[in-house]
């Protein structure tokens, strides 16, 4: 069935027109956009509590009601994984929130996951009838989708998705990130038996050891991966493909193909003299410390150091999450320092105003050209060069122009940089004939397939730094691909 | 994949040998390759260069030097007890090719590492000549596995108490004085290794070093152990772990190798007092 009928045939529904007829579509418009329940900035900005505590069921309800239930429902454009968001939102309107979260799983493995860190402001939210055509604040889409899949993790209740019939063909998911466990789930429904490796010693990729707790809390995460293993998915941590053992050693296993969904984990740095000075980290090792390695818990042996003068370089998510650790690690001055202005910063408008809550400082339009050092070699204060915006580059954002000879100096003792990241090049590295962009990404086709036949790729590694709804499509995409890809092997 | 000790040697009070069924690892391991390991649920993730496998036994060798916390719980371990993760083998595994002579210098447990790089140049067909340095004479390892396979072994150690008494600088001066040297390779202390690169350039003898910097992953995700090569930022899990000993900026490592000094005091002060109140 064509999407458009199906989301028409949904929206048929009796339920569907019932709710509609309930409530004018006008008094709908007028009830206020929830505010999300939060922490207070000052005692959260101490400690690691997730700073959104969730809305109530009653908030959640009068949410749902502002939601007209359009007959063309343009939010969905605006979903990388096609969520029918009407559906699910309808269903928390009429109370029924098993059946909203089941909504939310047919497309998304991960909504509580997604609930909490897609930006949606650019994308379902965008699109939002309140927000193209009101000029309102949109139905708080994202709220929702984290409310609907709460409930469902504390329900007890959580539906395990039906498996078809095992057909006993081996696929290696490469990576347990969210584009890794995305294909999973599509590739064990499908009945596939389904193997993820992973190199590090906990399966989740950025989700845990690079997003804070404060904002994505890891059981959320182990949650929806208790569930894959329920659906019979296994998970072997501490496997590096390509270095542990290679294609051809998991082909000779029995493996048919392959999802690599390996990330875009290595750390760009500047190059700037002096950024290997001591207390000059990537925000990936700041965040890792003390996200996967508990550095900051006194029974782990990891240590992390966190000054007071403290500057994170950049204006992404990365960016934001590690200046807010940087607080909460007990930062005097906890500074992101970005060389264009707050308009242009790349991270969740969210976490920016999270961030200025909580007493973060913003040197926007300032980069840093130079760090100097104590004699012991750690880093003591920063050169940095003042910009203006100039005209707009590829990326449609303005350039950051140097001011000649603004030029001012800052005392800091821990420099944070997250300017972005490359692809992991482990894989690439271990395949000669592999294409890979001139940037390392891996080159895929319509089906998320490779160069090379059995090898799928998508997520970070294809995309380079991305976002976690667009790794999650990619997976789901992969699966399709992979599966199609085995049906016509077998026919042969 | 079980990480299970299934034999251990004391080598010297503070130096133990383990060895570890790991079958994919023994299997897919190369001479210049490490791990990564974490010992327990709170433990760190640590690099160890592999000494060597039996990839039909399915296990690997590891020589450890208690120093720091991490490397003290794994020497504390017994046979029977499990690591609980290692990961591998990383790094780019080294060159072997035939050269002519070889010199390999190895200094403390730096021994370790050398001696599957030795056993791999002897085997490509190259003459190998390795010198083993330490302190003092208890320090000294896997003698007798270097000898086996190098032409000829030298040894030496600080105070003279075994073999010539003198710093590798010393033993790689008296090498050169009598035959030519076509490569050379030096792994050991930052400090050793510094000094060691410095004599052979002298010598115009292409060396390789192996670093052995902090580390976090092993896998390129977090730049810890960023090192400059020739005034660019390599990453020693990826990029290395060998170098051009010529081009490595050692005063930068060994700074670096410190970052954590105060913390891993306290940190170590903290275990020492753990153990304590557990044997009481
Ligand atoms: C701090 C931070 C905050 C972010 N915040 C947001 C946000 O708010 N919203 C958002 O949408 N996006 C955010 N992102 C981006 C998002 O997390 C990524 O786009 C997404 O995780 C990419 O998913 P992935 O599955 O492709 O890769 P990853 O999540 O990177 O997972 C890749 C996994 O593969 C493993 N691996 C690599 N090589 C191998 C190998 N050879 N064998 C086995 N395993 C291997 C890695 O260890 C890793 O676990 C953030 C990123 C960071 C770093
Ligand atoms: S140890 Fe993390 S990048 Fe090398």
């Amino acid at each position: 069935m064509d999407i458009l009928d199906y989301l028409k045939e949904e929206r048929n529904k009796d339920w569907r027109k019932n709710l509609r007829s309930q409530i004018k579509t006008k008094d709908r418009t007028k009830t206020k956009k929830v505010k999300m329940p939060e922490e207070n900035p000052d005692i959260r900005n101490t400690n690691n509590i997730e700073v959104n505590s969730g809305l109530t069921k009653e908030q959640a309800l009068l949410e749902a009601s502002r939601c007209i239930d359009c007959a063309n429902p343009t939010c969905i454009t605006g979903c990388p994984v096609g969520i029918n968001i009407p559906k699910f939102i309808k269903n928390i309107e009429s109370g029924d929130f098993l059946a909203a979260a089941a909504t939310l799983k047919e497309t998304n493995s991960l909504p509580a996951v997604c609930g909490r860190v897609c930006p949606q402001e650019i994308q379902c939210e965008e699109q939002c009838f309140y927000t193209t055509k009101l000029k309102l604040p949109p139905v708080a889409i994202g709220y929702l989708e984290r409310f609907a899949a709460d409930f469902e993790q504390n329900s007890g209740e959580i539906s395990v998705p039906q498996v078809a019939e095992k057909n006993n063909i081996k696929i290696a998911v490469i990576g347990g990130g969210p584009a890794g466990l995305a294909t999973a789930t599509d590739l064990i429904k499908f009945g596939y038996d389904v193997t993820v490796f992973e190199a590090l010693h906990e399966i989740g990729g950025v989700l845990k050891y690079g997003i804070p707790e404060f904002r994505l809390p890891n059981t959320i995460v182990d949650v929806e991966i208790n569930n894959l293993k329920q659906m019979g998915v296994k998970f072997i941590t501490n496997f590096i493909v390509g270095k542990t053992a290679s294609f051809d050693d998991l082909r000779k296993e029995g493996f048919k193909a392959f999802f690599v969904a390996s990330g875009a984990g290595l750390p760009n740095f500047m190059n700037i003299p002096g950024e290997n000075f001591i207390n000059i980290f990537s925000s990936n090792e700041y965040l890792t410390r003390v996200n996967l390695m508990n550095a900051a818990n006194d029974n782990f042996d990891t240590p992390v150091f966190s000054g007071e003068n403290v500057a994170i370089i950049g204006g992404g998510n990365t960016a934001m999450d590690s200046v807010r650790m940087a607080k909460r690690l007990g930062a005097k001055r906890a500074m992101i320092v970005y060389r264009r202005s707050r308009e242009e910063m790349p991270a969740r408008v969210e976490e920016v105003k999270h961030a200025i809550e909580e007493g973060i400082e913003f040197l926007n339009l300032h980069n840093p050209i130079e760090y100097f050092a104590d004699e012991k070699r750690r880093v003591k204060s920063m050169k940095l060069q003042k910009m203006e915006l100039g005209e707009p580059d590829d990326s449609g954002r303005r350039r950051p122009v140097p001011i000649e000879g603004a030029i001012e100096e800052i005392d800091v003792d821990t420099v944070v940089v997250a300017v972005g990241v490359s692809p992991n090049p482990l894989i690439p590295r271990s395949l000669s004939d592999l294409e890979v962009s001139k940037w390392g990404t891996i080159i895929v086709n319509d089906d998320m397939q490779s160069s090379i036949e059995d090898i799928f790729a998508g997520g970070d590694i294809v995309r380079g730094g991305a976002t976690v709804i667009l790794a999650m499509g990619d997976g789901r995409k992969a699966a399709i691909g992979i599966n199609k890809y085995i049906k016509q092997k077998i026919k042969k | 994949m079980d990480n299970k000790i299934v034999e251990k040697i004391q080598f010297s009070e503070n130096v133990v040998k383990l060895i570890i069924n790991s079958p994919y690892i023994a299997r897919s391991r190369k001479a210049g390759h490490f791990v990564i390991v974490r010992v327990d649920e709170e433990g760190e993730r640590i690099p160890l260069t592999i000494a060597g496998s039996h990839p039909e036994n399915g296990t690997i060798m590891l020589v450890i030097q208690r120093v720091g916390v991490s490397s003290a719980k794994l020497c504390d371990l017994n046979v029977g007890d499990t690591i609980l993760d290692i990961v591998g083998p990383l790094g780019e595994a080294t060159k072997i090719h035939k050269v002519g002579t070889i010199l390999a210098c190895g200094g403390g447990v730096g021994v370790a590492p050398m001696l599957p790089i030795v056993e791999a140049f002897k085997e490509a067909g190259n003459r190998v000549i390795s010198i083993i340095a330490a302190r003092t004479k208890d320090l000294i390892i896997l003698e007798d596995e270097i000898r086996k396979h190098s032409d000829e072994v030298v040894i030496m150690t600080d105070d003279g108490s075994y073999g010539n008494k003198g710093l590798v600088t010393k033993g790689i001066e008296d090498i050169v004085a009598k035959e030519k040297i076509n490569e050379a390779i030096v792994i050991g202390p930052a400090i050793m290794m510094k000094f060691a690169a410095l004599t052979t350039k002298k010598h115009n003898i292409p060396t390789q070093a192996s670093l052995n910097t902090i580390m976090v992953d092993g896998t390129g995700m977090c730049g810890a152990c960023r090192v400059s090569v020739g005034g660019q930022t390599k990453f020693v899990c990826v990029d290395g772990p060998e170098f051009d000993a010529h081009l490595v900026d050692f005063d930068e490592m060994i700074e670096r190798l410190g970052a954590y000094k105060d913390q891993e005091i306290i940190a170590h002060e903290k275990h020492e007092h753990k153990c304590k109140s557990k044997h009481q």
